[in-house]
């Protein structure tokens, strides 16, 4: 039963505007119009959404999980990126 | 429940015979779980893991699909036009739980197709309280009040199950599943309120569907000798017996507020446990509906035999339609 | 008293406002639960879910249309017993929205047409004298749009596919265009209604209409209405079909069984 023409889109809810895109799950459809008509029935009935993105989930480019300690582990140890790093002399506001 | 082992020994001893694995990985992935790691789909896992949560993650897909057949038997007929669009809208959640739990499932690398394939040739298993006929309407309450109910109740701890897709589909699940027991339960009300026809209708009902409920929390602890494994991977985080006693605990002053009787002479609060004592679960009536399919299980799959039949054809002409559109476009 | 008077049931609307919205109610009524018949059972589960969607979409219109006739003209003790009680020759739907599922195709084909003549009925309902039909319309329009979408997007993909389902789209279309007449036509019940300025007249976008569809016929493989001699009609006179009585039988059960209660 298996085909190639049978794609999974993953589905990008926007539930109102000024909010990002957030993944909700995944679709699958032969097409765009039809994956989008989808997405609309499957994830769309209580109101969540305000826009949608579709992408076929093969098209994403996603890093390598064993690759997750060189990637961000080096990351993890420069505290000096983060604003609570640096003390600010009692009594200075709006900083 | 949805997510309960429901192979027979053998099956079970076959399915694990094939798997060999790493002793280093089981180590190190065991130690991620309980450093309350959550697992996502392209981490490195055990086999036996992948194995188990793409049996119940796809055997819970199955049952949400199969779970749309008995109360559609009542979408023609609902009484009301309010009662027929609320039903119309649950069921729909069904089919969509059924997509969100296949979508999880495939994460694992098992296609929906192949897992589908396994349902209609009988190979895959699911929830065997769909294998009960809904004869009234009735049925359409107690089947929200009671199958929802313990369905909410088996759902919420695998919000926090260790593998990420499982997990995240369940919180969706769970979230729009919150009106599904309370509509069955004001169903059940009205009849309860109503004439004594209608009350006789909801204690029928109730009578019939009570202790297949029950069975749906899987097999006593006592006789169930694999969730030990499942427990220490997260994928499981209480046992059937007490997922049940808490289930029993929350319905009985449902029932008791409605002036039903819940068809269990033995039951009995236990002051010094704080819980009910309940009679003896036919285990035997439990085992022989796996087996046999019950009286609907021959039905049900027939059911969704016919509508992947019709699907074929439908599913050829989108997609040589779409292979149409691309070659066109790449000639453009 | 006798049987028949004792017999909760709806009585027979006596104005043309509500002789007509029953029409509109009974259309959508009718063609959403034969849509209903396919939850659970459609030919994809992405499918089950839309099917349903447009369903529900189609009962809540007729709910909001037969809950606004009883505010006007007092037939019923609520809208369930309006929608489910009364005699087959009382319901005033077109035939073709009682046609069988069949198949996707069937399916398919039946709500484009539908639903592309239910834009032009409704459309002509935004002027109207009464502000509550004017705003169900309005609301129903956004839904609709939403049908002739979906339905569109696969009567091109079931027309332009393979070659059994444009023979099934073909099959479908032989079977159903003799109905799509009686949608159009300016009888006596929409003539009252346009005179007492509770709708204008639709149907003379019927030849625009034509042209509409015939013109997506041609974008689907090719498709081409059957040569019809006539065009089969009597449901808006409360004369059906083999197809209503089955559908009544389901959906007036548990209201007749049981009459009077509530559930």
């Amino acid at each position: 039963m298996s085909n190639n023409n049978w794609h999974l889109y993953e589905v990008f809810i926007r539930s109102k505007n000024g909010l990002a895109h957030k993944h909700a799950g995944s679709v699958h459809a032969q097409d765009a119009e039809t994956a989008i008509l989808s997405a609309r029935d499957l994830y769309t009935r209580r109101g969540e959404a305000s826009s949608l993105w579709i992408i076929k989930s093969s098209d994403i480019i996603a890093s390598d999980p064993g690759e997750a300690g060189e990637l961000y582990d080096p990351s993890d140890d420069k505290i000096y990126r983060h604003s609570t790093f640096y003390t600010v002399p009692d009594g200075v506001k709006n900083m | 429940m949805y997510s309960t082992d429901l192979r027979t020994d053998k099956e079970k001893k076959s399915a694990d015979q094939q798997i060999l694995d790493d002793a280093e990985l089981w180590d190190t992935f065991q130690a991620r779980i309980d450093n309350g790691d959550t697992i996502e789909a392209k981490d490195a896992m055990p086999e036996k893991y992948r194995q188990t949560l793409t049996r119940q993650i796809s055997q819970h897909a199955h049952s949400e699909i199969i779970g749309q057949l008995p109360e559609g038997n009542w979408v023609t007929r609902a009484p009301t036009l309010k009662r027929k669009l609320i039903l119309l809208a649950k069921i729909q959640d069904e089919a969509g739980h059924g997509l969100y739990l296949y979508s999880a499932a495939e994460t694992l690398g098992r296609s929906r197709d192949d897992m589908v394939a396994d349902l209609l040739s009988g190979k895959a298993k699911y929830s065997t309280i769909f294998n009960y006929p809904t004869p009234t309407w009735a049925d359409i309450g107690t089947i929200g009040w009671l199958v929802d109910g313990a369905a909410i109740v088996n759902q919420i701890p695998l919000c926090r199950c260790s593998y990420g897709p499982y997990a995240r589909a369940m919180v969706r699940v769970c979230k729009e599943e919150s009106f599904h027991q309370r509509q069955g339960y004001e169903i059940v009300t009205t009849l309860a309120r109503g004439s004594a026809e209608q009350k006789a209708m909801a204690q029928d009902s109730l009578n019939r569907f009570w202790w297949p409920s029950l069975m749906m929390f899987g097999p006593s602890d006592s006789a169930s000798t694999h969730s030990s494994q499942n427990m220490k991977w997260n994928i499981k985080r209480h046992s059937n017996d007490e997922l049940r006693q808490r289930f029993i605990d929350a319905t009985i002053p449902q029932a008791e507020f409605l002036g039903l009787t819940i068809p269990d002479p033995d039951l009995k609060w236990n002051e010094e446990r704080g819980s009910y004592d309940h009679g003896d679960i036919d285990w035997d009536e439990f085992w022989a509906v796996i087996k046999d399919g019950g009286i609907c299980g021959k039905d049900r799959i027939q059911a969704r035999r016919a509508a992947a039949k019709d699907g074929v054809w439908v599913r050829a002409a989108a997609e040589a339609y779409a292979a149409k559109q691309s070659a066109k476009e790449q000639v453009a | 008293m006798s049987v028949a008077e004792k017999y909760i049931g709806a009585k027979t609307p006596s104005k043309p406002e509500t002789i007509y919205m029953l029409r509109l109610a009974d259309n959508t009524l009718i063609l959403g639960q034969r849509l209903s018949e396919m939850c659970g059972h459609a030919p994809e589960m992405e499918l089950d879910i839309a099917l349903t969607n447009i369903s529900l979409d189609l009962i809540g219109q007729a709910k909001l249309l037969f809950e606004h006739i009883l505010t006007l003209e007092d037939l019923a003790p609520n809208a369930d017993v309006l929608a489910m009680t009364r005699p087959l020759e009382q319901y005033t739907n077109c035939l073709f929205v009682a046609q069988p599922n069949v198949d996707f195709a069937h399916i398919m084909l039946k709500q484009y047409l539908f639903s592309t003549m239910q834009k032009l009925q409704y459309e002509a309902l935004l002027e109207s004298r009464d502000e509550t039909l004017a705003a169900i319309a309005e609301k129903s329009l956004k839904e609709i749009a939403y049908h002739i979408r979906f339905a569109k997007t696969w009567l091109l993909r079931l027309g332009d596919g393979t070659e059994e389902s444009r023979t099934r789209m073909a099959d479908a279309l032989d079977c159903l265009w003799r109905f799509t007449g009686e949608m159009f036509v300016r009888d006596a019940g929409l003539a009252d209604a346009v005179n007492a300025g509770l709708s204008t007249d639709f149907t003379q976008h019927y030849d625009g209409w034509t042209l509409e569809v015939e013109s997506v016929f041609t974008e689907a493989g090719g498709l081409t209405p059957p040569e019809t001699a006539r065009m089969i009609m009597g449901g808006h006179q409360g004369q059906h079909d083999d197809n209503l009585g089955h559908i009544l039988a389901d959906m007036q059960f548990m209201q007749r069984s049981y009459p009077g209660l509530k559930w």
